[in-house]
């Protein structure tokens, strides 16, 4: 088990850097510098400028010195957001995305296994129809009509819920945007939930523990629950890591001081330290949620080794 | 066990039907099944693939999917099981009839530890304490010749090699000391000598237990070391039953002497080919009013455009045996049908 985090941790290195110079590569070659505007400066300043930033120095020394920062921890001092560091924002901004983010594939993960638990109780009926066909309405939504939506019924109409306005901590603030992100996650898991569990019902080994005379209860929670789960293990993975990618839109409309907006406009005004540190930090978390997934995997089945 | 009048049968099937929904209608899986199972005997159920014979068994244990229908009568010492409530059904199952299924690889819980596996039925039905439970699987897996049971026990299905796995089923299906034992092509999956070591096993255990058996198969050979009694299954329907012995001797219906005719034998000398039925089985939903086994026999006749009810095979010796046949000259006469 031990060699295995060890040597899991160890593999996740080399990809990161490759991201990093994958990031790199990319901003670098795009048409464009941070400080390009339309108002000419004048050469001195310009010249000051770059070269506080190390941007005189030729790419592969500014290569090599972003590698020494990252070593280091550093992400480097954000270039639009002047004395602030991208170790700064993201400490600033990923708890707001990771409680939505949490939120949310809480409130799926409770919702959707129990509309889908409920469906495939009873395939064919009104209660397996019903949700499924919202469920489908539900994927093929986009977040950015859903949270409008959200606001124009729960914020507009109802006042129950504030639409945006955030001034720092209110959990009320964060209901809607979990929601609005909730939704297309709850509707997928709704449906691989049904899907397994129909699939599981029928399995040779059901119908062993019901010939054994053993309860409906004890059937479904001791043979059924566990191969039930294990589609939606390796599902929650990538979910995990496009839930905060896909906050990037919720925070938009929100107006939430998220990480996402601080992408977007790094990307927007070639800020390459912003933009190659968020780009790491969403490859990091792509990592450890499929380190996540592959636990969860040898947790619940007895079959897969982790020493391999 | 209670004492019981010798002439009443511990398992009694009548008229037992399965029907499934098709595309066209019911389609009956199996029909006009009736069976009859004495204390401490050994019933063999042989057939093709696709006979029904597994959902006989499912059937007997109301274990069938459920937009099944059944139709007839299962009675267990008197009792109904067919559209007995779930409760009632609970109690049955695995301490009246147990059932060994087909395939043990896929029929054992792959996330669960055999110990979990073997005890939670008789933990269930016989409140056993887990030592006391544990204890016995032990003992079981031990008279089944499966070496250090214990480590077996901690062991999940997928560790134990095929023959080992098909003992656990066997003694999974043991740990209540159920009434009857209804095997499911129990040897079908195994190599030839783990194929007897079980069945040696299952010898054992009848001398031992006198447990009462059902035992599926579409081997003749294997019941030929087992059952006392052989039913014949062709297309959903039992067309002949008869004692072993008496069977094997003097097959009455054209497919029992095609089976057997098709076995090969030590003796045949090495270069014939082997005999076959030619022909395929009806396919399932194929409704035929006659004779399912016409199109394939040798002796069809016009008169097997009717269905031929099951008939006693010789009328001065009723308890000789039952044959589904239009077929009444001497039975003789049906060695030299098949080539």
């Amino acid at each position: 088990m031990a060699r295995f985090l060890l040597r899991r941790l160890l593999s996740a290195l080399p990809t990161l850097l490759v991201i990093a110079t994958l990031a790199f590569a990319l901003l670098h070659l795009t048409p464009g510098g941070p400080f390009d505007s339309d108002r000419t400066l004048v050469a001195q300043i310009q010249r000051a400028i770059e070269a506080r930033y190390h941007l005189d120095e030729p790419v592969w020394r500014q290569y090599l010195r972003y590698l020494n920062d990252l070593a280091h921890g550093d992400l480097g001092p954000s270039f639009t957001y002047r004395d602030t560091s991208v170790n700064q924002i993201i400490a600033q901004g990923l708890p707001i995305d990771l409680a939505i983010g949490g939120c949310a594939i809480g409130f799926a993960l409770l919702v959707g296994g129990a509309i889908g638990l409920g469906a495939a109780s009873r395939p064919g009926s009104l209660r397996d129809r019903l949700p499924m066909t919202l469920a489908m309405i539900g994927i093929s939504v986009p977040s950015f009509v859903i949270a409008p939506l959200l606001i124009l019924i729960f914020a507009m109409r109802l006042h129950w819920l504030p639409s945006g306005d955030w001034v720092g901590g209110s959990w009320r603030h964060l209901l809607l945007p979990s929601l609005a992100l909730a939704l297309p996650y709850t509707a997928f898991i709704a449906r691989i939930v049904r899907a397994s569990a129909l699939d599981v019902m029928g399995n040779a080994h059901i119908r062993t523990a019901r010939a054994k005379g053993l309860g409906d209860t004890a059937v479904l929670l001791r043979h059924a629950l566990r191969p039930t789960l294990m589609p939606l293990v390796s599902y929650l993975g990538p979910a995990l890591a496009s839930v905060l990618t896909g906050s990037i839109v919720i925070e938009q409309v929100f107006g939430l001081p998220g990480v996402g907006r601080f992408f977007i406009g790094g990307a927007l005004n070639r800020d390459y330290t912003l933009v190659m540190g968020l780009t790491l930090l969403y490859g990091a978390l792509i990592i450890v949620g499929n380190f996540v997934v592959d636990l969860c995997y040898a947790w619940l089945d007895p079959r897969v080794r982790l020493n391999r | 066990m209670s004492p019981e009048p010798r002439h009443q049968a511990l398992l009694s099937v009548r008229g037992l039907g399965v029907f499934r929904p098709g595309p066209g209608g019911e389609v009956a899986a199996l029909r006009d099944i009736d069976l009859d199972l004495q204390p401490q005997e050994c019933l063999g159920i042989v057939g093709e693939s696709g006979c029904g014979k597994t959902q006989l068994l499912h059937a007997l244990m109301g274990l069938q999917s459920g937009n099944v229908r059944l139709a007839g009568s299962v009675r267990f010492r008197g009792e109904e099981l067919l559209g007995a409530s779930a409760q009632r059904l609970a109690l049955v199952r695995g301490r009246r009839l147990a059932l060994v299924f087909q395939d043990a690889l896929s029929a054992l819980n792959p996330y669960l530890r055999i110990a979990t596996q073997m005890t939670e039925g008789a933990r269930a039905q016989l409140g056993l304490s887990r030592r006391a439970a544990w204890q016995r699987a032990a003992t079981l897996l031990e008279s089944l010749q499966i070496d250090a049971p214990a480590r077996r026990l901690r062991q999940y299905p997928h560790e134990l090699s095929g023959g080992m796995r098909q003992r656990v089923l066997i003694a999974m299906a043991l740990m209540c000391e159920p009434d009857v034992l209804l095997l499911d092509e129990p040897t079908t999956a195994l190599d030839v000598t783990v194929q007897a070591q079980v069945l040696a096993v299952l010898r054992e255990l009848r001398a031992r237990s006198g447990v009462a058996m059902i035992f599926v198969t579409h081997d003749l050979g294997v019941l030929a070391a087992i059952a006392d009694r052989v039913a014949v299954m062709y297309a959903g329907r039992i067309v002949e039953q008869a004692a072993a012995a008496h069977l094997y001797a003097t097959p009455r219906h054209p497919y029992t002497a095609g089976l057997l005719h098709s076995m090969p034998r030590l003796d045949t000398p090495l270069d014939t080919r082997l005999s076959t039925i030619p022909g395929q089985p009806p396919r399932s939903g194929a409704t035929s009013t006659g004779c399912a086994f016409a199109p394939r026999c040798p002796l069809a006749h016009e008169r097997c455009t009717q269905l031929p009810v099951l008939r006693c095979a010789d009328n001065q010796f009723p308890a000789n045996g039952t044959v589904a046949c239009h077929y009444d000259g001497p039975a003789q006469g049906l060695r030299e049908i098949w080539p």
